[in-house]
């Protein structure tokens, strides 16, 4: 595990999800519920098999959009503390790709802000994946 | 003028490289005009870079064909971003 960076960050290694949670119930008093969002590796994507997937990001842009993206729903959702963090490299499938936690007063806020954050990353954040198959590698052209 | 212009994922494989530097006398060069000038340098590539799928980032901020380039500006290029 890498430990806790920005609250927006890339990192190569495995983020440590309780530890993220943790902190950011340490943020406020206030907090009423955190929707914590993991999206994963699966090792069958469009028909075929998985054996990895390499993450490549465009350094420097990537990192602003995701702080950008972040104060956009911290303000739109009336978050009260908001935590992205997108590893990049070489994945196998059960690994971790991107966590988002969403801390609001109530629910709602929370799974709505957490929802939002997810969509919105996978349109404005320069990151691709290249997907390893048996039979060869392929960089996905849409985002399912 | 010199533009750099860098390349991610597929794009970055398809052309070959990186990053290069382009030396441009037009006055007002715009992002359009660049694209289509490295399109016509690379027929075989000529759909891609002159597609409506294609993004493109001066300076590190989404930009739109009609965007003015400036001496030292930094120009990517890169397909539909797919993370998450």
């Amino acid at each position: 595990m890498e430990p806790l960076g920005d609250k927006a960050r890339i990192q190569q290694g495995p983020f440590d999800a309780a530890a993220e949670l943790e902190r950011i119930k340490a943020a406020s008093t206030r907090i009423g519920g955190v929707v914590l969002f993991v999206g994963v590796v699966r090792d069958f994507s469009q028909g075929h098999g998985v054996t990895k997937i390499l993450f490549e990001h465009f350094p420097g842009m990537a990192e602003a959009k995701l702080s950008e993206l972040r104060e956009a729903a911290i303000g739109r959702f009336d978050l009260i503390d908001l935590v992205i963090v997108h590893r990049v490299g070489e994945l196998a499938p059960g690994d971790d790709i991107v966590l988002i936690a969403a801390a609001a007063e109530h629910r709602a806020a929370a799974f709505d802000g957490c929802s939002w954050c997810i969509d919105e990353l996978k349109k404005a954040v320069p990151i691709w994946k290249k997907e390893h198959a048996p039979d060869g590698a392929v960089w996905l052209e849409a985002h399912p | 003028m010199n533009i750099t212009v860098r390349y991610f994922a597929l794009l970055r494989e398809r052309m070959g490289r990186e990053s290069e530097v382009l030396s441009w006398d037009d006055a007002e060069p715009t992002v359009g005009h660049l694209r289509g000038h490295l399109a016509d340098r690379a027929p075989a590539h000529d759909a891609f870079l002159r597609g409506g799928t294609l993004l493109v980032a001066v300076n590190r901020e989404y930009a739109a064909a009609d965007t003015v380039l400036r001496d030292g500006d930094e120009v990517a290029l890169f397909p539909p971003v797919t993370g998450g």
